[in-house]
C-alpha cells in the first residue's frame, strides 16, 4: 500500500487522473514472473517500475557450496534460451584461472554450439515477438526452425535446452557422427527460410507502425544504463564481446557487428534478424574445418581454482553475459557473480516505454527478449 | 406442405394456414415465435459451434499445423467437448463485482446479436422480419452489443477489463459510422433499405460489380469496419491478449464467458451475411450476362446453398485477416478510420451518387 502511495504522490502532486495496474506477476506477455507497476493516464504510460526477484533462485549463493563442474549446471537454468553461451562464460573462467589450454577442436564446437544456441534463441524471440503484437501465426514459423537446432542438441549432447554440454578443459561428448552433416542440412534449408520471417512480420505495415520511431533509446542512456547486446547495438552502441573481446573460435571467422543507430523497436528487431544471418555465416566458416583432435583436455578429479579474482565475459543471445569468480583456493568458489543483460536491459525499460501506449510497452519489452530467470537468477 | 428448396415461401404460408386452422391467431402467433426462437437458437449453437471449429481448422493451416485431430473424426466434436467442458465449470464472479451488470452483460451482447439475425435473408422466403428498413435496423440492433461490452468492463472491477472495455466502445462507435456509410453507399444504389429488395435487384447481377469502383471500395471499407465491429484481428484490441490478458471478459468463467465467445462468432456472420447480403447478391446465384447455359447451371444450385457459399467465403477471409495480421494499436485503430475509412467514405458516397444519377449501373 506504501508503495502505491509513494508512487502515485511522487513529485508533491496527487495524480487523481493516473492509476496504477500491476503487470504480472501473472501477465501472457512478460513471459514469465516479471512484475512490472505501470502507471498510466488512460492508455498512457507514465512511469514503469519493474518488480524483480519472484523466481529468484538463489544460483549464485547455491554455488558457493558446489564445485566448479557443478557450477555449470545451474548456469544454463539463468538463461535457459542462451544455455550454453552461460556454461561456455563458467567454462572459460575457470580454464584461464587455471591456465588450461583447450584444443581447437573444443574452440571450434564451442562456437559452433554458440551460433546455434544464438539462433535457436533468436527464433523463438521472433515467434514471441509477432504473438506479442498480435501476429499468432509467427509462433509457428519461429518454432518450426527452431526444432532442427534442438534435434541436432539432442544428438549431440542428449539435451534439448539446458545442454551441459561445456566442461572445464573441453565438452562433455565428441560431437555425434551426423553433426556435421545435419547443421548443413539446417543452414541450407534455414537460408531458405529466413526471408519467410521478413514477409511475414518485417514488410508488414502494422508491424513498421508499430515498430518505427517507438520505444526511442539513445546512445547514451543505452551505455548509462549498460544495454547490451542486440538491444544495446539497436542504439548503436558497438558491445559485441564476441569482437572486442574474443573467445573460443572467434578470432578464427569474419563476421561483422551489426550496428545501428536509429535506436528504436524496429531496429532492435531488424539487428536480431540480421544476427541470425551473421550466425549462419559464422557456422558455416566452421562446420567443414572442425581440426580433429581432443574433445576435451585431461583435468584433475577435483577443479581447484588459485585463489584470487577471475571475470569472464561472453555474448550470450541477450548481450553480455559475465561470471565473476572469487576463489580462496578451495574446490568451492568463495563468491559468484553472474552479470545477465536481461537484469540490466529490463531497467532501461522505463525510459523506452514511458510516453508510449500500453500496447507499445509489450512491442519494447518484446524487443528487449527478456528472460525472466535470467533477470532473478 | 410443399417444400421447395428454391422457394420458401410458399412452405412458410402453407405452415402458417396450417396453424391458423387448428388454433386461434394468438396460439398461432405464440407458436410461430416459440418455432422462429427455436430454430433460431438452434442454428446459433451449431453454426457457433461449426464457425469456432472452422476458425481453428483454418488458424491451424495458416500455422502449418494440423488443428484439433482427437475427438471425432478429424476432431469435428472438439468443439462440443469444449463447449460441454465450459457448461460444466463453475462461474466465479470477482468478490467486488458489480452483480447485477455483471451478470446482465453477456446477455445483452448475445440479444443483440439475436436481434441482428431477424432480418437477415437466408433464401427466398426464409427471412423473419423483412422491414422496409431492414438495413437501418442491423446497424442500430448491432451497436447494442457494445453496451454489453463496456458493462462487462465495467462491472467486472478490473482494470484490463475496463481498458478492454473503454478501447471497445471508442472502436465500435468509430467503426460503427464506416458500416453505416459503406451501406449508405450501396442503399443508394438499391434505391432501397428493405433486404429482400435489395437481393431481388442483384438478380442480374450483384451489386459488387453492378456499383462498379464505388461499390468495390465500399465493399472493401464494410470488410474492414465489420472487422473491426466484431472486436477481430487485426483490430481484437479489446481483448487483445498480450496487453490485457483477456480484455473485458477477462473476469468471465463459464458459460457467461461461453456467451462471448459465442457471441463474437455469430458476430463475424452476421457481418458476412451482410456482406453478402448486400454487395454479394444475398442467396442469388451467380449470373453472367447472357451466357444462358452458365446461368441455369448456376440456378440449379439452391438459394440457402449459395448463401452459406458466399457467407463462408466471406467469412474465411476474415479469419485470414486475423491470422495474418499484427494487431493495431488503439491510436493507429482510431487514426485509420476518422482519418482515412470516414473520408474516403464521404467521397465515396458521392461517387455513387453520380454513378447512380448518370444511370451508369443500368
Amino acid at each position: 500500500m506504501s508503495e502505491t502511495k509513494e508512487i502515485i504522490i511522487s513529485s508533491d502532486k496527487i495524480h487523481t487522473d493516473q492509476y496504477l495496474v500491476n503487470m504480472g506477476p501473472q501477465h501472457p506477455s512478460t513471459h514469465g514472473v516479471l512484475r512490472l507497476l505501470v502507471r498510466l493516464e488512460g492508455e498512457i504510460v507514465h512511469h514503469i517500475q519493474p518488480h524483480v526477484g519472484y523466481i529468484h533462485s538463489g544460483i549464485e549463493k547455491m554455488c558457493e557450496s558446489l564445485s566448479y563442474p557443478q557450477v555449470i549446471h545451474l548456469t544454463d537454468r539463468m538463461d535457459y534460451l542462451s544455455a550454453h553461451m552461460n556454461n561456455e562464460a563458467v567454462c572459460l573462467c575457470v580454464e584461464n584461472a587455471l591456465q588450461v589450454e583447450v584444443p581447437d577442436r573444443v574452440k571450434y564446437i564451442r562456437t559452433i554450439m554458440d551460433e546455434l544456441t544464438r539462433l535457436a534463441s533468436h527464433q523463438l524471440w521472433w515467434c514471441v515477438m509477432g504473438m506479442d503484437l498480435g501476429a499468432l501465426t509467427t509462433f509457428f514459423y519461429g518454432l518450426r526452425d527452431r526444432e532442427h537446432i534442438l534435434d541436432i542438441f539432442e544428438e549431440t549432447c542428449g539435451a534439448r535446452m539446458t545442454l551441459n554440454y561445456s566442461v572445464p578443459g573441453g565438452v562433455m561428448f565428441d560431437i555425434h557422427a551426423n553433426f556435421q552433416k545435419r547443421v548443413k542440412a539446417f543452414i541450407t534449408e534455414f537460408r531458405k527460410k529466413l526471408p519467410e520471417y521478413d514477409q511475414l512480420l518485417t514488410g508488414n505495415v502494422i508491424f513498421q507502425e508499430r515498430t518505427n520511431d517507438i520505444g526511442y533509446l539513445s546512445l547514451e542512456d543505452a551505455i548509462a544504463w549498460g544495454v547490451t547486446g542486440p538491444s544495446g547495438r539497436g542504439s548503436g552502441f558497438s558491445c559485441d564481446v564476441r569482437k572486442h573481446n574474443p573467445y573460443s573460435a572467434y578470432p578464427l571467422v569474419q563476421f561483422e557487428e551489426k550496428l545501428d543507430t536509429r535506436g528504436d523497436s524496429f531496429a532492435r528487431y531488424r539487428l536480431r534478424i540480421e544476427e541470425m544471418y551473421e550466425s549462419l555465416h559464422i557456422i558455416e566458416q566452421l562446420i567443414d574445418n572442425i581440426p580433429e583432435g581432443d574433445y576435451a583436455v585431461k583435468m584433475k578429479g577435483v577443479v581447484k581454482l588459485p585463489e584470487g579474482e577471475f571475470y569472464q565475459r561472453v555474448e550470450s543471445a541477450r548481450g553480455e553475459f559475465g561470471v565473476y569468480i572469487v576463489s580462496d583456493g578451495k574446490k568451492n568458489p568463495y563468491r559468484v557473480k553472474f552479470r545477465s543483460p536481461g537484469f540490466s536491459n529490463l531497467f532501461a525499460l522505463n525510459k523506452m516505454a514511458a510516453g508510449h501506449k500500453i500496447a507499445d510497452l509489450v512491442a519494447i519489452m518484446s524487443t528487449l527478449d527478456l528472460v525472466i530467470p535470467d533477470i532473478d537468477r | 406442405m410443399g417444400f421447395n428448396i428454391y422457394d420458401f415461401s410458399g412452405m412458410t404460408h402453407n405452415m402458417h394456414l396450417w396453424f391458423m386452422e387448428r388454433m386461434s391467431p394468438t396460439a398461432t402467433t405464440i407458436v410461430e415465435w416459440t418455432v422462429i426462437g427455436v430454430s433460431y437458437m438452434l442454428f446459433v449453437a451449431l453454426f457457433g459451434l461449426f464457425l469456432v471449429y472452422a476458425e481453428r481448422k483454418v488458424c491451424a493451416a495458416f500455422q502449418q499445423r494440423l488443428g484439433p485431430m482427437r475427438v471425432g473424426f478429424w476432431g469435428v466434436l472438439q468443439t462440443i467437448a469444449d463447449f460441454i467442458k465450459l457448461l460444466m465449470k463453475e462461474l466465479i464472479m470477482p468478490k467486488s463485482a458489480d452483480k447485477f451488470l455483471y451478470n446482465l452483460a453477456p446477455f445483452i451482447v448475445m440479444i443483440a446479436t439475436f436481434l441482428a439475425m431477424a432480418v437477415l435473408p437466408f433464401a427466398k422466403g426464409l427471412q423473419t422480419l423483412d422491414f422496409d428498413i431492414g438495413i437501418f435496423y442491423v446497424t442500430a440492433v448491432s451497436s447494442v452489443g457494445v453496451i454489453g461490452i463496456l458493462l462487462a468492463g465495467w462491472s467486472s472491477n478490473n482494470k484490463y477489463s475496463l481498458i478492454g472495455a473503454m478501447r471497445s466502445g471508442a472502436q465500435i462507435l468509430s467503426y460503427e459510422l464506416s458500416v453505416s456509410l459503406s451501406l449508405v453507399t450501396i442503399i443508394i444504389l438499391a434505391g432501397s433499405m428493405q433486404l429482400s429488395v435489395i437481393v431481388e435487384s442483384q438478380r442480374d447481377s450483384w451489386f459488387l460489380f453492378k456499383g462498379h469502383i464505388p461499390s468495390l471500395i465500399a465493399f472493401v471499407i464494410f470488410l474492414i469496419a465489420g472487422t473491426a465491429e466484431t472486436n477481430r484481428g487485426p483490430f481484437d484490441l479489446a481483448e487483445a491478449e498480450s496487453e490485457l490478458t483477456a480484455g473485458f471478459h477477462t473476469e468471465y468463467s463459464g458459460i457467461k464467458f461461453a456467451f462471448f465467445f459465442l457471441a463474437e462468432y455469430i458476430n463475424m456472420f452476421i457481418v458476412a451475411a451482410m456482406a453478402t447480403t448486400v454487395f454479394l447478391g444475398g442467396w442469388m446465384p451467380l449470373h453472367f450476362g447472357s451466357i444462358e447455359s452458365f446461368n441455369h447451371v448456376m440456378d440449379f444450385i439452391p438459394p440457402l446453398v449459395w448463401f452459406f457459399m458466399k457467407v463462408c467465403g466471406v467469412i474465411f477471409l476474415i479469419m485470414w485477416f486475423k491470422w495474418t495480421f499484427p494487431r493495431l494499436r488503439v491510436d493507429q485503430i482510431l487514426t485509420l478510420e476518422w482519418k482515412y475509412l470516414l473520408p474516403i467514405n464521404l467521397v465515396n458516397i458521392l461517387l455513387m451518387c453520380l454513378v447512380v444519377l448518370t444511370k451508369f449501373h443500368l
